[in-house]
């Protein structure tokens, strides 16, 4: 049997290293390219990200990744983001102006209030470890959290959160202070999350496994 | 409040963990890998790693320790020490670094900050802040080690940084360092108050009531500890082994700790917090 080739976007934003070795833990070996022949030839996507969302869609812009990346996910084929990656999805992100995304999910990319609903002072960014929160019961099942417990800790760090319009695709919630919001989303053939399941220890670590278990089952 | 991030903070001169008072008089403690593997399956979560000396030399020997550390610690990695340009910065994110820290580099050239935030996002850069209580009660900000005066103050440093773009702030009382005796407070609150950016505290750790209190009085949003942590691996693993005879191993042999200095384990302190209401990720 031939190995699936699972392919990291490498578009100069990033901790494609991290991606990189939790897959390796797992027993997977990745292509880390920004070549748009390889994105054709990939049977699964992760596309990470640590960086602004205006720079991200102006590099993929650069590198001509943009339609290649849109293809790929209309194919129906296993795609994975992971933080900006996840935000990248969205239609828009208000982040230093307004910059328009791969609008696969509708949806805004919002930043955090540095002040609550009481006057408290709401450190920007987020930076440590949250929890997922499972809201809807039978949703993780079926899903790369389908072996994690509700309430795990995941590591996060961000300043913008993602709104979409359609709450279907909401896999899981995390509070920060006093908002709620997505903390990541399954529609399809994507998954992807705000947190960073690479640097999530054990938990997080299982959450790539899952992912790639399933890409290997197919 | 949300949850208080425990951060063992590993001082690496060459190839070997190092640990000073007011950060000198270095003695070696072991290989940082190991120490790092220990900690990563306690529970830490994060660490810092300094290279103490690099500042010093003008040289960076961190990269092949990052790349170890990182192959199997998934949590996230700061390091810091003698990084001076967005192209050092680049380097050891390339090793396998997730955060860098930067101190002497923002000091002489604070318009880095602006430009590495730009390039890696404000979250990759840490500032390392080296505060030293003056007579007045202002604090001064010091590089290398506490050892070279700028003359500019802690406070209005920490709020420039901050507009500059840094994702955090690493904040360490040099003269609590290493002694045990507790955070300044005094200190920690200032910044904490003065910042909308993330502050982790660094300094003083001796017992568990310290941490305690640096996250309540304090508003720490992150505690990164030493001496507590590492002489508590020692005496659990009757920890004698380092990465070459370089440096002072006298320490080590004696089996001593320093008196003020009760160590502990990142799971105590993490029980110790949870015992006082205070949130953290176990």
């Amino acid at each position: 049997m031939q190995l699936p080739n699972i392919l990291i976007i490498d578009y100069n934003l990033g901790n494609i290293f991290s991606v990189q070795n939790a897959c390796k833990y797992n027993g997977t070996n990745t292509i880390v390219s920004n070549d748009k022949k390889d994105i054709e030839s990939a049977d699964a996507i992760i596309l990470p990200g640590v960086g602004a969302f205006g720079d991200a869609m102006a590099n993929m812009r650069k590198l001509d990744l943009i339609e290649p990346i849109k293809d790929f996910i209309h194919s129906k084929k296993p795609f994975m983001g992971v933080c900006l990656g996840m935000q990248l999805l969205f239609t828009e992100s208000e982040e230093f102006g307004n910059h328009k995304g791969l609008d696969i999910i509708k949806g805004q990319i919002k930043k955090f209030p540095t002040s609550g609903s009481s006057n408290n002072k709401i450190k920007v960014p987020q930076v440590g470890w949250n929890k997922l929160i499972n809201d809807k019961n039978t949703q993780w099942m079926n899903s790369p959290l389908s072996s994690i417990n509700n309430d795990s800790f995941m590591y996060f760090v961000h300043s913008y959160f993602a709104c979409p319009e359609d709450e279907s695709v909401v896999l899981s919630k995390t509070v920060y202070e006093d908002i709620s919001y997505c903390s990541s989303v399954l529609k399809e053939n994507i998954f992807a999350t705000q947190f960073h399941p690479e640097k999530s220890a054990e938990t997080g670590l299982n959450i790539y496994a899952n992912w790639l278990n399933n890409i290997h089952k197919k | 409040m949300n949850n208080i991030r425990i951060i063992p903070r590993l001082d690496i001169k060459g190839p070997n963990l190092v640990k000073g008072i007011h950060l000198e008089g270095l003695r070696v403690l072991g290989k940082p890998e190991d120490f790092a593997r220990f900690y990563y399956e306690n529970g830490a979560d994060e660490l810092i790693y300094v290279d103490v000396v690099a500042s010093l030399f003008g040289r960076n020997s961190l990269h092949d320790i990052i790349a170890r550390t990182a192959k199997d610690i998934f949590i996230p990695l700061t390091v810091g020490g003698g990084l001076r340009t967005v192209e050092d910065i680049k380097a050891v994110l390339r090793a396998g670094a997730d955060k860098v820290s930067l101190n002497t580099a923002a000091i002489h050239n604070p318009q880095i900050i602006k430009e590495a935030s730009q390039k890696f996002g404000s979250s990759t850069i840490v500032i390392s802040i080296e505060a030293i209580r003056q007579k007045d009660g202002s604090y001064l900000a010091f590089t290398d080690n506490g050892r070279e005066h700028t003359g500019i103050d802690v406070l209005s440093w920490a709020k420039r940084v901050e507009e500059l773009g840094a994702g955090e702030i690493l904040l360490t009382s040099v003269d609590r360092e290493g002694t045990g005796l507790g955070f300044d407070v005094d200190l920690t609150k200032m910044i904490s108050e003065a910042i909308s950016i993330p502050l982790i505290v660094h300094g003083g750790a001796g017992r568990l009531e310290h941490i305690s209190e640096i996250a309540t009085a304090g508003q720490a949003d992150a505690i990164a500890i030493a001496g507590a942590f590492h002489y508590d691996f020692i005496l659990k693993n009757k920890y004698v082994e380092s990465n070459s005879n370089e440096g002072n191993f006298e320490f080590l042999k004696s089996e001593k700790t320093f008196s003020k200095i009760t160590p502990f384990s990142i799971e105590k302190s993490k029980e110790y917090l949870i015992s006082k209401k205070i949130k953290t990720r176990i």
